[in-house]
């Protein structure tokens, strides 16, 4: 068994205990939610859980409805049917800027800096909602976890390259200090190396910080290999769910998502 | 054909293409110049024959075109000889560059003329009468840099396209119009409520557009400024109509009036009476308001909510999801931008002493947009020199009265504004697609000032 998978089995036995021992509770949770665009569905009654300190991964094809998940537990749009509930309080009907204020951070799709801002200014919007009580220290930390935005700190952000915004984005959400992290696509266009890069990142922040985060991904074998749990999206449904491992050696999900190239390594 | 002249080097190759430039010429004029058409004494037609007028159009053509491609020869070689300055991803150096040298020269001397123009326009003309036209062009502008200040909040800033900003303009010259000749509020309460309306108008018109950007808002913010003109034309019973409020009290020197009686402004002071004393008082007190404007925009740019505004031009859904409000920003650019209008618009009509809806059209509207996208979206200095530009380049024309020496007697400078006009913006276009200052400076300085280059960024993002 390799190193990764020994680290993977280490993680779910802890997870596992703590479960069991009671300290872990759910963060997050979706329950039926559809959501609709005009009259087509994007979403048809999709169930998932995102329990504190834990990575889940949502994987899934093109169109399947993972951004407008992703988009939906931040309430934009929002769900027609369903319930989304976060730390205990329900967030289905709340707006956009409201739900960011109780401790949820989104790193969106395509990145999304601001990009005629520098990096700084980028990190500090991240701040605002806390007045930059904290800026200094959380600066400190995103620049120790991302050393790349430290040199890049004057530039321009629309002018760095996709992986320096990609490496930005999730910086700037940190700094919101969030309890459940959203991450949508940081490997989107991407080159492998920066990937993993990122994916370490995330990996140190889940497992030094103790963040929750919740990642959709297309690039199914990076995001399991990553994840404690995972659920796979078609059409708008929830049709598996189970630990990353389970799901990685699952043959439907290999035929599906694993084999057609979809970031799988040449030796696996 | 482009790349087929690039291609070629060398002196020979130019002339080559140089004089398929003039061979080009020469087709195009043997329809066109070559023979002058005349009607005979019979009625036929006679053609005069022109070859020379041909021929040295040609000559002129391939002479330019000569020399433009020398020119581009040299420049090639220069940029072959020294390597590329600055990498795409490389961040803009410390020490200040050309435009910034630029702006900061102009800003200080703006202050400077902008302080002292009555004084030099006195003492240049021999008295304050004589250098009337100057301070009253002086004004002018101020009122068109004003009101760039103003709209730039909204559409530099936030990001918010407007095309409607005349109408906040309106509202607050009617607002001191209408409280002055129905209640006879001073100019002073007047000038406060002025604005306080205007903002009143900035947010109804923010809450219908919120869930508009780009084209589709300024498209309703462009009927929202005719509507406001045709109910003051239309509303007959308040605003007067078409014919406008007349006899709206003059400015007053905080309370003490500009006349030359016992308790007047030159008698209270020891002075000579002057009627120029009013208009140097309205020179200045607008250029207080600029400045007001220039000042409270500047230090918001540092606060949460200039930086909410700067954020949410640049990305309203990354914006939403840091937990900015984004209803409560965009109406809060949209009231301060508007109440801004309202305080030039009560300074309007306290200067004209009549106004009419005739002054509030969509011209106006489109002359400070154009200032605001040619000073550069944001930049404060770059609003200043194109409103100087726009609204004092114009007035220029008047006094261009030696060109009647060489276009003859009919000739009248002033009736080519709009192609003058048309033209500049095809220039911009071409040489200066961002403004002339489309620099942004970063509202935090690490160390030293550092100027993000607006070159890196595409189109369309910045």
């Amino acid at each position: 068994m390799s190193v990764a998978g020994i680290n993977v089995l280490v993680e779910e036995t802890r997870a596992l205990a703590a479960e069991k021992a009671g300290v872990r509770k759910t963060l997050l949770s979706v329950r039926g939610v559809s959501t609709y665009y005009g009259s087509v569905a994007a979403l048809r009654g999709v169930d998932l859980d995102v329990t504190e300190g834990e990575i889940v991964t949502l994987i899934g094809a093109n169109g399947a409805g993972k951004s407008t998940l992703m988009m939906t537990i931040f309430g934009a749009p929002q769900a027609r049917e369903g319930t989304i509930t976060y730390d205990g309080r329900e967030i289905t009907r709340l707006p956009t800027h409201e739900i960011a204020r109780l401790a949820i951070a989104q790193s969106p799709e395509g990145r999304r800096v601001f990009p005629r801002m520098s990096v700084h200014e980028n990190l500090q919007m991240g701040a605002a909602l806390h007045n930059g009580q904290y800026f200094a220290q959380d600066l400190e930390r995103v620049c120790a976890l991302f050393p790349r935005l430290k040199e890049r700190l004057t530039q321009r952000a629309g002018t760095m390259s996709g992986g320096e915004q990609q490496m930005l984005a999730i910086a700037r959400a940190l700094m919101s200090r969030p309890r459940l992290l959203l991450l949508d696509e940081p490997s989107l266009g991407l080159a492998p190396l920066v990937v993993k890069g990122i994916f370490d990142a995330v990996r140190d922040l889940n497992r030094r910080d103790g963040m929750t985060i919740f990642l959709v991904e297309q690039n199914a074998y990076h995001a399991l290999k990553l994840a404690h749990r995972g659920y796979v999206l078609v059409n708008g449904r929830i049709t598996m769910s189970g630990t990353g491992r389970a799901l990685l050696a699952d043959p439907a999900i290999k035929a599906a998502y694993l084999e057609g190239g979809h970031g799988a390594p040449v030796e696996a | 054909m482009a790349a087929a002249t690039r291609g070629a080097v060398g002196l020979p190759g130019i002339l080559k293409d140089a004089a398929f430039y003039a061979l080009g010429t020469f087709a195009l004029c043997v329809p066109v110049v070559a023979f002058r058409t005349d009607a005979g004494p019979t009625g036929g037609l006679e053609l005069t024959p022109r070859w020379g007028l041909v021929l040295a159009l040609c000559a002129a053509i391939f002479l330019a075109r000569l020399a433009q491609r020398l020119i581009l020869m040299r420049r090639d070689a220069r940029r072959a000889l020294t390597p590329a300055r600055s990498q795409a991803t490389e961040a803009v150096g410390a020490t200040p560059n050309a435009g910034q040298r630029v702006s900061m020269l102009a800003l200080w001397l703006f202050i400077g003329i902008a302080l002292t123009l009555p004084v030099v326009a006195a003492l240049a003309s021999g008295s304050l009468g004589e250098g009337r036209y100057w301070i009253d062009l002086g004004i002018l502008i101020l009122t068109y840099v004003m009101l760039g200040w103003g709209l730039n909040i909204v559409v530099g800033l936030a990001g918010l396209l407007d095309l409607g900003y005349v109408a906040f303009y309106a509202v607050g010259a009617y607002s001191y119009a209408l409280l002055s000749t129905t209640f006879g509020l001073s100019f002073w309460v007047c000038l406060p409520l002025a604005g306080l309306f205007a903002a009143l108008w900035g947010m109804l018109l923010g809450f219908p557009v919120l869930r508009l950007r780009g084209d589709y808002l300024a498209i309703v913010t462009l009927a929202f400024g005719e509507i406001i003109r045709l109910v003051l034309i239309n509303w007959v019973d308040v605003t007067g109509g078409g014919a406008g409020i007349s006899s709206i009290p003059r400015a007053t020197f905080f309370g003490i009036p500009f006349t030359a009686g016992e308790d007047g402004f030159a008698a209270r002071f020891g002075l000579t009476f002057d009627s120029m004393h009013r208009v140097v008082f309205l020179y200045y007190l607008i250029l207080a308001l600029a400045l007001i404007t220039n000042v409270v925009t500047l230090r918001l740019r540092r606060l949460p909510i200039g930086r909410a505004w700067e954020a949410l031009r640049e990305d309203e859904i990354a914006c939403r999801s840091l937990g900015i409000n984004t209803t409560t920003t965009k109406l809060t650019a949209f009231a301060l931008g508007a109440a801004f209008g309202g305080f030039a618009g009560s300074f309007f009509a306290v200067r004209q002493g009549f106004i009419s809806p005739e002054s509030f059209n969509f011209l106006e509207s489109a002359i400070i947009l154009a200032i605001v996208v040619l000073g550069g979206m944001g930049s404060q200095v770059g609003v200043a020199i194109a409103a100087v530009a726009m609204v004092g380049g114009p007035e220029m024309l008047r006094n261009l009265g030696f060109l009647k020496a060489v276009f003859g007697q009919g000739f009248d400078p002033n009736e080519y504004r709009l192609l003058l006009f048309g033209l500049a913006m095809v220039a911009m276009m071409v040489w200066r697609p961002r403004g002339l200052i489309s620099e942004r400076t970063p509202s935090v300085a690490l160390g030293e000032r550092r100027a993000i280059s607006g070159a890196h960024v595409s189109e369309g993002h910045g």
